[in-house]
């Protein structure tokens, strides 16, 4: 702040040099130096009181990345980072797997931006009801929304909403010790077979942290009440099951390699799963994942496994089966007791485009916990442009559309990014990315002046959403909060040989910080 | 940023056998510096490590994977400034340090998203994701040189001096698979070690692609 007023007190002095030349000749020194403190004050208070006012909605990957990107590119903005929870990083928190901690690391080039002196994070502030979308926009020049998905795909068939069925975001949520995913009632200790649908990433996490001895799980940031459950689980087979085949599977090679070398974990592929049709063939040749992660595949079942213990856990990757229907046990009412599956061929003749249809046999897999890996969804707020079916909000490179056929009407101030923009795939690094997209649309609004600008029409920004969120007795948690809650998370697991022990309850955090 | 300095005689010891160890391992880079190093190392002389370049080369030690390449250089470097000290034995600490950074650092090439050149000095055992953040230079490192991001992706602009570098690993290569604009010289910044041979190399940073949901994507060469 204090260079920035000083280059352009600079420039002020240039521009009007000749009157300030006569200015000087015509006082002492010390009137002189009292006059330069004035102005130097004038031009403080001008820029303070006209900065270019932003609010990310969100503070994971996405909005982070934006959050850095829009305090390098605009020198006079002022970011202020608003999330729902208390605890900020969104998906780096509660979506990366307790036991990938070098994918956290990205958490410090994070906090370097929450602490940068032009940017603010507002946490337990929720928009849609501490706060409302056209309030933000009156509030702020700019509003970016990049909130994420917080809800799960469906898959529409009879008996999904049996018990011991749960989405693999609630699944994740409760092993990240979220504070909403603490209620999760998952029995682990009356069944042996768990069936995950679904071979992305997600998928992945959740087949591993079932099956990986816990003692390695003991010293990960793993949710207390999650390692407990674990510790008692009684589930000793997991089947992973894909629509299609090896060639389209959805995760990347690094956690399949990660997978296929648990220790005590049987591997079970269908040798016959992995023939190849042309089209196939054209894929893998395109697509350097899809053939390192099918290559890793092949090599896992052609690889014989060694059955060394009696305590030997089972991984199946089940190819070409679709979902018809769940079970209901006939023991226990209302709970699930397997999956109905119909088989599946691929149809189609273009590359990537192949698409799995049901071949009409059926099978089942007994089972007494799914979870579904099928895929996030993203859901709406009020005033908020939305495509249901896409699950996203229709944008032109991260600038909101009214209506998504009409390019050219835009709702202006408003963007998105992330997940919301782009739907729920990628890595955390996609959101680096779609952040400088989403920065490079909003500063070419501001250079053709589509956002006006902001010495002209001033807007409350901070100042206004503080005052708002007092009236309406919102608990505002900021990031030296987080930072007591973050120390006494590390004080905690400290003693347990973890990195940290999660507050995982909504009391605990408020506890901490109060 | 990334600077941690702070006490790191006590582990002294440790170091000492891990870099004892690292020698064993190194056996082949070991014969290009010749005896000095075994006389390093055998007499178990580690002032010269203690140096102000030393310090600030430790400045990423946390970063266990690069462990291994620091290591190295500390070594090779205590080596090379112990030999320099025998030449010239008049000579003050400062200048002993200045004659050591100029015999051994690389010409480092970096061409940014705009298609700028940087043209730097990079000591050798330094990686790049170090050498272009020491220097300024917009290099993502989100997971700070674990192996576990894609962000310091590089492209070695010239085919035989990516033929020089070690093959990646097949960790470096799952990660390169999520690299965005990756091309047939691609490597990550954390893992190319500045080496001799490597003088003169000149690396790009893949401008970020507005198409970057289409796989496959590869940039327009600079």
């Amino acid at each position: 702040m204090f260079h920035l007023g000083a280059v352009l007190e600079t420039l002020y002095c240039r521009k009007n040099q000749i009157p300030f030349v006569y200015f000087i000749s015509s006082l002492i020194i010390m009137q002189n130096l009292v006059i330069f403190r004035a102005r130097l004050c004038r031009s403080f208070s001008s820029i303070s009181s006209n900065p270019l006012s932003v609010c990310v909605v969100g503070s994971g990957p996405a909005g982070f990345y934006i959050a850095e990107k829009m305090l390098k590119a605009h020198q006079q903005a002022q970011v202020d980072i608003i999330d729902r929870l208390p605890t900020p990083f969104g998906l780096v928190r509660s979506g990366v797997a307790p036991d990938h901690p070098e994918t956290k690391i990205v958490i410090n080039q994070f906090s370097r931006v929450a602490q940068h002196e032009r940017c603010s994070f507002f946490g337990n502030v929720t928009l849609g009801s501490s706060v409302f979308l056209s309030e933000l926009r009156e509030l702020y020049h700019v509003v970016v929304l990049a909130y994420g998905a917080e809800s799960d795909r469906s898959l529409g068939i009879p008996g999904e909403n049996l018990k011991g069925i749960h989405s693999a975001r609630e699944f994740v949520w409760w092993y990240n010790g979220h504070p909403d995913g603490r209620n999760l009632e998952l029995e682990l200790k009356s069944t042996d077979t768990a069936v995950i649908l679904g071979q992305g990433n997600v998928a992945l996490d959740v087949a591993r942290i079932l099956l990986r001895p816990t003692a390695e799980l003991s010293t990960t940031d793993i949710a207390a009440h999650a390692l407990a459950t674990l510790q008692e689980s009684s589930i000793r087979v997991v089947y992973l099951v894909g629509r299609r085949g090896p060639a389209q599977a959805a995760c990347t090679a690094k956690e399949l390699r990660e997978i296929l070398g648990i220790h005590n974990v049987d591997i079970f592929i269908q040798e016959s799963d992995l023939l190849l049709n042309p089209v196939d063939e054209e894929e893998l040749k395109s697509n350097r994942i899809q053939r390192r992660v099918y290559e890793l595949l092949s090599k896992a079942a052609t690889t014989k496994t060694e059955h060394t213990s009696l305590n030997q856990r089972e991984l199946h990757f089940v190819f070409y089966r679709k979902p018809d229907s769940f079970q209901e046990s006939k023991e226990r009412a209302s709970h699930v007791s397997g999956v109905h599956f119909e088989q599946t061929v691929l149809k189609g003749v273009s590359p990537g485009k192949q698409i799995a249809v049901g071949a009409g046999e059926f099978e089942d897999i007994k089972c007494g916990v799914v979870l579904k890996s099928i895929g996030y969804k993203s859901v709406p707020v009020d005033d908020l442009p939305f495509d249901h079916k896409k699950g996203i909000v229709p944008n032109d490179r991260g600038r909101v559309l009214r209506d998504p056929s009409d390019p050219s009407h835009l709702e202006k101030g408003l963007y998105v990014c992330g997940w919301l923009k782009r739907g729920p795939t990628g890595i955390i690094a996609t959101n680096l990315y779609c952040a400088e997209e989403t920065v490079s649309s909003i500063s070419e609004d501001l250079e053709k002046g589509g956002l006006m600008s902001s010495s002209v029409f001033p807007k409350p920004g901070t100042n206004g959403l503080l005052q708002l969120l007092h009236d309406r007795n919102v608990r505002i948690v900021s990031f030296s909060d987080w930072e007591k809650i973050d120390a006494e998370e590390r004080r905690l697991g400290s003693s347990k040989n973890k990195p940290r022990e999660k507050l995982a309850t909504w009391d605990e955090l408020y506890k901490t910080i109060s | 940023m990334w600077r941690r300095g702070g006490d790191r005689k006590c582990n002294h010891k440790v170091k000492e056998l891990q870099l004892e160890d690292q020698v064993k391992r190194e056996g082949r880079r070991l014969a290009r510096v010749g005896a000095s190093i075994a006389k390093h190392l055998y007499t178990r002389n580690c002032s010269s490590l203690c140096g102000v370049r030393y310090i600030q080369s430790s400045r990423c030690h946390y970063m266990q994977p690069l462990f291994r390449q620091h290591a190295f250089r500390i070594l090779y470097k205590g080596a090379l400034m112990e030999r320099h000290n025998f030449l010239s034995t008049m000579t003050t600490n400062n200048t002993t340090e200045e004659g050591s950074e100029q015999e051994e650092t690389i010409s480092v090439t970096f061409i940014d998203k705009d298609g700028e050149e940087k043209h730097i000095k990079v000591p050798v055992g330094m990686s790049m994701l170090e050498a272009a953040h020491e220097n300024d230079i917009e290099l993502e490192g989100a997971c700070e040189g674990s192996l576990a991001c894609s962000t310091c992706h590089v492209i070695v602009m010239d085919v035989e001096q990516y033929n020089k570098l070690e093959d990646p690993t097949d960790e470096e290569n799952d990660m390169l698979d999520l690299a965005f604009g990756l091309t047939e010289t691609s490597r990550l910044g954390c893992q190319v070690i500045a080496k001799p041979e490597l003088d003169g190399i000149r690396l790009a940073i893949p401008a970020a692609t507005r198409n970057f949901a289409v796989d496959g994507y590869v940039p327009k060469p600079h």
